[in-house]
């Protein structure tokens, strides 16, 4: 037992390290729920330069299906909340200069609307991926913590003297996830049962503001809260203390997004992967491909155009294990019987809700075809796998 | 009841050692979703990693705590691996060995020693 094998985190190590964690742990950031998250029992990680909680008494595999079942309560305070203000008071000003670092129809998103976008690279890979909302008289984004500060310096550099960016630091961020979700939050944000998938909306709170958006990270219906910063931990009891309800830590939020077939930055995307490569292309409206009114003036256009005009050389897939090991990050995939790796898994693990294996992997496109065969090699073995169309479990949203 | 740094525990039954995990290690590792075990009839030498455990986390090894032959492995943790956590220091043996020499389970700590040991 004395060695960890694939895994991500040091979680699994269990062999005690006390030097080096304690040191990480004093440089890490907290967030406004870390006392409770000590209270209700959780086991703090470092993530992304924050100590967070990485699963709760309950176990990741009961929370994972705890939030599939009822409602789950993520806290999600790590990210980076960015509001992009226009000088000029227009916001068609900052949607305008905004597209040109994400190649995504941002001047199109309606009012009180929320659109998933990633900053791409000259080489037409991905910098972060992120949300945008369309609050009337500004834009609010919500990052990767691991990829806060740098997005900010590639904001306030890339969109120019026009635009004021602001990174919002006093506020927590939590996410509701679930079927229950809208039941437990209406009780005490009534407003939130007019939203639909992808509508974001500042509602009033215990005298403050919420800034609400009907999305999330796990393929459920759920919400995303952000408050301020005292707020916050009277609004997590409030939900807590309702039936159904359960605090969820970032180990059962990994097996969520992977079943919900979500890509995590730094893994299933970075900045060598395109966005047409990483099946994004959804994410790139109409507006801005060839031929659009707004076609291209985004780093990399000429690669990610052609890309999708030509098809990808590689493409994201999802892949079923055959057997019940777990095929994880860095599992080299072939095609039966071959020599040279035809693909890699980028995300692996167990699947909860499906009671079995999954994995995230790029594969060359040719075989990134759902029912394929393939091999995948586990510890010096080959195990067969199948390539499926993701997500693994069926999405949830409220359209 | 005897214990290795590895957070193994050793109990011998019949002239046969039965080795599994603590329940402090069951703890550590989290849901336990896949268990590799070795085939009955296996020689092996101490520290070959002879099990793989699969956790929503990670994957780790345990390793054979002596030298001996495998003489049997309890199926039902392939079927069910989260036993595991249900009963690590009971149900949820993983392996028994023939051990060449039962005196080298001498060296390992006994359970006011691992208690120590884990803090």
């Amino acid at each position: 037992m004395a060695r960890l094998r694939a895994g991500r985190s040091d979680a699994g190590r269990l062999r005690p390290r006390p030097g080096r964690e304690s040191a990480m742990a004093e440089a890490a950031r907290r967030t406004g729920l870390y006392d409770l998250h000590i209270e209700l029992g959780a086991k703090m990680v470092p993530f992304a330069g924050w100590d967070m909680p990485v699963q709760y008494p309950m176990g990741v595999l009961k929370e994972h299906l705890h939030c599939r079942a009822a409602a789950g309560l993520f806290d999600v305070g790590h990210m980076g909340q960015v509001i992009l203000r226009p000088r000029s008071g227009d916001v068609a000003d900052v949607a305008r200069a905004l597209e040109r670092l994400v190649p995504v129809d941002v001047a199109g998103l309606a009012e009180g609307r929320q659109r998933y976008a990633v900053f791409t690279n000259d080489s037409g890979g991905i910098l972060d991926d992120l949300m945008v909302a369309n609050r009337g008289d500004h834009l609010f984004l919500v990052v990767n913590a691991a990829r806060a500060d740098h997005d900010i310096a590639h904001l306030k550099a890339g969109l120019g003297p026009k635009v004021a960016v602001e990174p919002v630091a006093d506020r927590g961020l939590l996410a509701l996830q679930g079927p229950e979700a809208e039941t437990a939050l209406a009780r005490l944000i009534p407003g939130v049962t007019a939203m639909r998938f992808m509508d974001v909306a500042v509602l009033p709170f215990s005298g403050g503001e919420a800034w609400v958006s009907r999305s999330g990270y796990t393929g459920e219906d759920g919400f995303e809260v952000s408050l301020p910063g005292a707020e916050q931990e009277g609004f997590a009891r409030a939900l807590l203390e309702m039936q159904g309800v359960a605090p969820i830590g970032l180990g059962a939020r990994d097996s969520l997004r992977l079943e919900a077939g979500l890509c995590l930055y730094g893994h299933d995307i970075d900045e060598t992967t395109s966005p047409v490569e990483a099946d994004l292309a959804w994410a790139i409206q109409k507006t801005r491909r060839a031929g659009g009114a707004r076609a291209g003036g985004f780093p990399g256009a000429a690669r990610i155009l052609a890309d999708l005009v030509d098809g990808p050389a590689r493409k994201r897939v999802g892949l079923r294990p055959e057997g019940r090991a777990p095929m994880r990050e860095g599992t080299g995939i072939f095609a039966p019987d071959g020599q040279a790796a035809v693909g890699r898994v980028t995300s692996g693990g167990f699947g909860p809700s499906i009671e079995a294996p999954m994995s995230m992997a790029y594969v060359v496109a040719e075989l990134a075809v759902p029912g394929t065969r393939l091999e995948g090699e586990v510890r010096g073995k080959r195990m067969g796998v199948e390539v499926v169309t993701l997500p693994f479990t069926p999405a949830k949203f409220k359209r | 009841m005897k214990y290795t740094e590895e957070h193994e525990w050793l109990r011998v039954e019949d002239d046969l050692v039965v080795v599994g995990i603590t329940e402090h290690a069951s703890e550590q590792l989290g849901d336990v979703v896949f268990v590799e075990l070795p085939e009955p009839g296996t020689t092996v030498s101490k520290d070959d990693e002879i099990v793989v455990i699969e956790s929503v986390k990670a994957a780790s090894d345990i390793l054979a705590p002596l030298d001996g032959e495998i003489v049997e492995v309890n199926e039902a943790l392939t079927d069910n691996p989260g036993l595991v956590n249900e009963d690590p220091q009971g149900d949820a043996w993983f392996f028994k060995i023939k051990a060449e020499n039962l005196s080298d389970m001498d060296e390992y700590m006994d359970e006011a020693a691992y208690k120590d040991y884990i803090g």
